[in-house]
């Protein structure tokens, strides 16, 4: 086995050194009844064998890149330059641990500092932590959080939100005994999110741009919600947005959640992603999830650690904050460096490219005779209703190659209204020639 | 040697604001490196993109307003910038990597291969799944996999780590005891559990009582009868444990826990010291968290991302959130949502959007395929090998709390061996920096005192470990024998001395501030 170092001497050796005569004395503690005699799997393999069986598998899915790709709906193809992969693949920070040890993991603790400093400052925030697991699990979160910080246990879900994100906020809260309030679907932007707000409400969740693409003024919702002592919790899905959109700090928002996924990272078939959460500076010491924080060595000189560990589960235990006991450091590495990257000045550009690719297919799919287009304003992703089943139009448009969308079904599979609509995302990949085959294809298949 | 933290003189003959050794804070090869919002600026970018040709915006009047205040840097800067930082991180790449616990093995770069392939790294989760029958596949034969090795009956592959996985086998027992109506409403927790056991129980409201450990670490079936109650829920049990021990009496544990109508979560952070030699399914345990990344070689990534996949006995299998791979004629089919739903399948909801952490689900595959089933059970062995093998090697200097018996994976040590030299525990972690090793686990677990726990892992060769062991040796020779300035001034050869923890979490600086400019500084 190539990854075991030991020769059959070493072994041997060794288990002498130890004073046992059998690697099995070593296991004496497992009751001889229980030993595995043997498992029903392949043997070793070598790294051909191993390349061809898991080739043979990509090989029946159909990549983003290799066809017009408009998929969105919480995850977004976005190009990302090659020397981000090439730096997260340093072993220093690919193979290396939690900063559990500051002195020799300034590296990791450094990158952690300016993640913060960049999440706050894109989301308009005070402070942000380390990285959550995702975008959903990080909503999950902001609403445990909102319950501590007003000692209230009702949240109001908007019905723009992502309906993965409801469903892990209800689960979560159902656990936990926790009341949410989750308004009906609202592809068309007319839900009246402040007659839901009442004394009793913790926090209102309201995701801008919404999963139907809208975007959402928060100001009124914030305002409503802090005249009632409850929190805006502001989600969104699309980070890739916050390049063009006003932040959700500036717009009142207490606690901000999102999915980082769309700076540095691929799309993996939706996981491992990267969660941001930023907040106010008083809420800091409720905040879920690791912090970095800035100090000096015994020399005086700068240097960062992780910090405010009296919230954390290995502390506290059973009066921790949240279970969360690591961060998704990789892909924030991932998400600092395309950041680093883009610059404002380039985060703001390639905002512009998608929000303009996206009106230009916008303009283009309308034409479609029977296609309606349900936003008046949206960033790089709107919902189409179209004059049948949305799910067969995908399929159809597929197996044209063609990848048009998500049907609103694939999500909310118990509401035949929604049937036919298709939320469609268009970013800076697309060409005008992947945006006219696409028109011109689903012209063909509804007609 | 003073870093220039607070912005270079702009000017001939301007004084930088600390005294350093070097202008640069530099010194060769030990590279000071300033944060990106003090060398980047605002109006540089290392992505060439044209704007586009001019449009009308349909933002409504949610455009933004003001600048985000983020400094970019070209790619030469952005690459050096990194590379950098990179510079100043220990990783197993570099050196033994002890952590007990957190287990530290080779990271194969196959699997970073595999886990780029377009085929699996660039499919969208919600593209039709007509479109991406490889990726079920791969979940489902990753399922079979772990189902094999654990002797279990189901799989949720969704949670995202550890401790995810551990709310996601909490949240089952929660639902199967509600689907019964049971007021069940505590879980025993050791005293030797990893933190998130108890926060996870806390999580979703089960009150934690603590199970007491006997002298060597391990938990006393009688302790745990003596706590069962119709009001136990569960209990929570790492196996192996904490202190590096199996826990011979588990069988009879899972008997009186089940007798009492309560379920047994295994906490499966040690899994991999059992893996081919003693499957769970087997000891009782009703639902365990896989650590992809320490039993499958996932690289941890300064903290994450982790994947928790939780394996459930029969009693919870139909409890499993959603998603999940059912096995029909045609093949595997990924389930989503409850309108899919057969008989029986009865799933507690939903723990994350779309379908869990795919990029180590390629990863972890690419290391079982490698291993085979016999490879595997080989690197248990090994593991478990290299532990013992660093045991005695240390016995007769360093103490053991648990006697002097054969470990598992990892091997426990206490401070005892430090009394009357004034080197505390963090000192002696500290001094091994200074050796060119990451230190052990330290004060975990809580049941002893000045823990030091031992993780070598089965990637060391008897060389390295044969270096290791006469490393520690020496200091602890060193420690007995007074030497002990070096204890207290360590690290030395690091790129930071001892940090300043305190003072990092009573003023909390956990943002980067423009510093005030030079007139108003001086007031």
């Amino acid at each position: 086995m190539r990854f075991l170092p030991h020769s059959e001497a070493d072994r041997g050796a060794m288990l002498a050194k130890i004073g046992v005569a059998s690697i099995d004395e070593l296991f004496a503690d497992i009751p001889a009844r229980l030993r595995v005699k043997g498992l029903d799997l392949p043997s070793v393999a070598g790294e051909m064998s191993v390349e061809r069986t898991l080739g043979r598998m990509a090989a029946k899915n159909v990549p983003a890149s290799s066809v017009p790709f408009f998929v969105g709906a919480g995850a977004y193809k976005h190009h990302v330059p090659a020397s981000v992969d090439h730096l997260i693949q340093r072993s220093e920070f690919l193979t290396s641990y939690t900063p559990y040890q500051p002195e020799i993991t300034q590296g990791t603790l450094q990158v952690l500092f300016e993640f913060q400093t960049q999440v706050a400052n894109l989301t308009g925030m005070e402070v942000a932590n380390a990285s959550m697991y995702d975008g959903s699990t990080a909503t999950a979160e902001a609403v445990l959080m909102a319950h501590r910080v007003t000692k209230r246990k009702k949240a109001v879900l908007a019905g723009g939100l992502h309906p993965h994100y409801r469903a892990v906020v209800e689960t979560t809260s159902a656990m936990a005994g926790d009341a949410v309030v989750a308004l009906p679907p609202d592809p068309t932007a007319t839900e009246d999110i402040l007659a839901a707000i009442d004394g009793e409400t913790s926090c209102v969740v309201v995701q801008s741009p919404s999963f139907y693409g809208h975007l959402i003024d928060l100001a009124p919702i914030a305002q409503k919600a802090h005249s009632v002592g409850a929190l805006l919790v502001a989600v969104f899905t699309e980070a890739m947005s916050l390049g063009l959109v006003e932040p959700p700090g500036a717009q009142g928002a207490d606690i901000v959640v999102g999915e980082g996924q769309s700076i540095g990272n691929p799309l993996t078939f939706g996981g491992p992603y990267v969660g941001l959460f930023a907040t106010r500076q008083k809420f800091v010491r409720q905040m879920p999830g690791r912090l970095c924080g800035e100090t000096v060595d015994a020399e005086g000189r700068r240097g960062f650690v992780l910090t405010l560990s009296t919230r954390e589960q290995h502390i506290r235990r059973d009066k921790a904050t949240s279970n969360i006991c690591t961060n998704s450091g990789l892909c924030a590495l991932a998400f600092t460096i395309h950041m680093t990257l883009l610059g404002e000045k380039g985060l703001g550009r390639v905002a512009r490219i998608n929000h303009a690719n996206a009106v230009e297919l916008a303009e283009m799919l309308v034409e479609v005779p029977g296609v309606a287009l349900l936003n008046d304003s949206f960033f790089n992703e709107f919902t189409l209703r179209l004059p049948k089943d949305a799910a067969e139009v995908v399929e159809a448009l597929a197996a044209r190659g063609i990848l048009a969308g998500v049907p609103v079904s694939r999500l909310e599979p118990g509401r035949p209204e929604l049937a036919n609509l298709l939320v469609v995302a268009s970013t800076e990949v697309n060409t005008v020639e992947d945006r006219t085959t696409f028109a011109a294809a689903l012209q063909e298949v509804l007609a | 040697m003073t870093m220039n933290t607070h912005g270079r003189p702009t000017a001939p003959g301007e004084a930088a604001i600390t005294n350093s050794d070097t202008f640069t804070g530099n010194r060769a090869l030990q590279i000071e490196e300033a944060l990106l919002f003090e060398i980047g600026r605002h109006d540089v970018t290392g992505v060439d993109f044209d704007e586009p040709e001019a449009f009308t915006p349909r933002l409504g009047k949610l455009a933004r307003k003001a600048p985000i205040d983020l400094p970019g840097l070209s790619e030469p800067e952005a690459v050096r910038h990194y590379v950098r930082l990179s510079q100043k991180n220990y990783s197993i790449d570099s050196g033994l990597y002890p952590l007990g616990s957190c287990t530290m093995k080779h990271n194969p770069r196959l699997n970073e291969k595999m886990a780029r392939l377009p085929g699996l790294g660039d499919i969208h989760p919600l593209q039709p799944l007509s479109t991406v029958p490889g990726a079920v596949e791969l979940m489902s034969e990753l399922g079979r996999w772990l189902l094999e090795m654990t002797g279990m009956t189901s799989v949720a592959l969704s949670p995202k780590a550890g401790a995810h996985g551990e709310l996601c086998g909490m949240m089952a027992i929660k639902a199967a005891i509600a689907a019964k109506g049971e007021p069940r409403d505590i879980v025993l927790v050791p005293e030797s559990a990893h933190g998130t056991n108890p926060a996870t129980a806390a999580l979703i409201g089960f009150k934690v009582v603590t199970v007491p450990a006997r002298a060597d670490g391990t938990v006393d079936p009688e302790a745990v009868k003596a706590l069962l109650s119709p009001q136990v829920a569960a209990i929570m049990l790492t196996n192996p444990n904490t202190c590096g021990l199996f826990e011979r009496d588990v069988v009879e544990i899972a008997a009186a826990v089940h007798e009492a109508g309560a379920y047994f979560y295994c906490d499966g952070a040690n899994f991999n010291a059992i893996v081919g030699k003693a499957k769970v399914g087997e000891l009782g345990v009703d639902a365990m968290h896989i650590n992809l990344h320490k039993t499958f070689s996932t690289p941890h990534g300064g903290g994450g991302p982790g994947a928790g996949p939780v394996v459930f006995s029969e009693r919870l299998a139909a409890f499993a959130p959603l998603p999940f791979i059912r096995i029909e004629a045609e093949g595997p089919v990924l389930v989503e949502s409850d309108t899919e739903l057969k008989p029986g399948e009865t799933p507690f909801g939903r723990m994350v959007a779309f379908h869990g952490q795919m990029g180590m689900f390629v990863r972890a595959l690419s290391y079982m395929l490698s291993h085979g089933g016999d490879g595997l059970r080989q690197a248990s062995e090994d593991a478990v090998l290299n532990a013992n093998y660093v045991r005695v090697g240390l016995r007769d200097l360093m103490s053991q709390p648990s006697g002097d018996r054969t470990c598992m994976h990892e091997v426990l040590f206490d401070d005892h061996f430090l009394d009357g030299t004034g080197v505390t525990t963090l000192d002696f972690a500290k001094a091994m920096i200074d050796e060119g090793y990451h230190p052990m686990t330290m004060y975990f677990p809580l049941v002893v005192h000045g823990a030091m726990l031992i993780e070598p892992t089965e990637s060391e060769s008897k060389a390295s470990l044969d270096l290791f062991v006469a490393t520690l040796r020496d200091l602890v020779m060193k420690a007995k024998s007074g030497d002990t300035a070096m204890f207290h001034e360590a690290p030395r050869f690091a790129p930071r001395r001892r940090l300043d923890e305190t003072k990092a979490a009573r003023s909390p600086k956990l943002k980067w501030e423009k510093p005030q400019p030079w007139s108003e500084a001086a007031e």
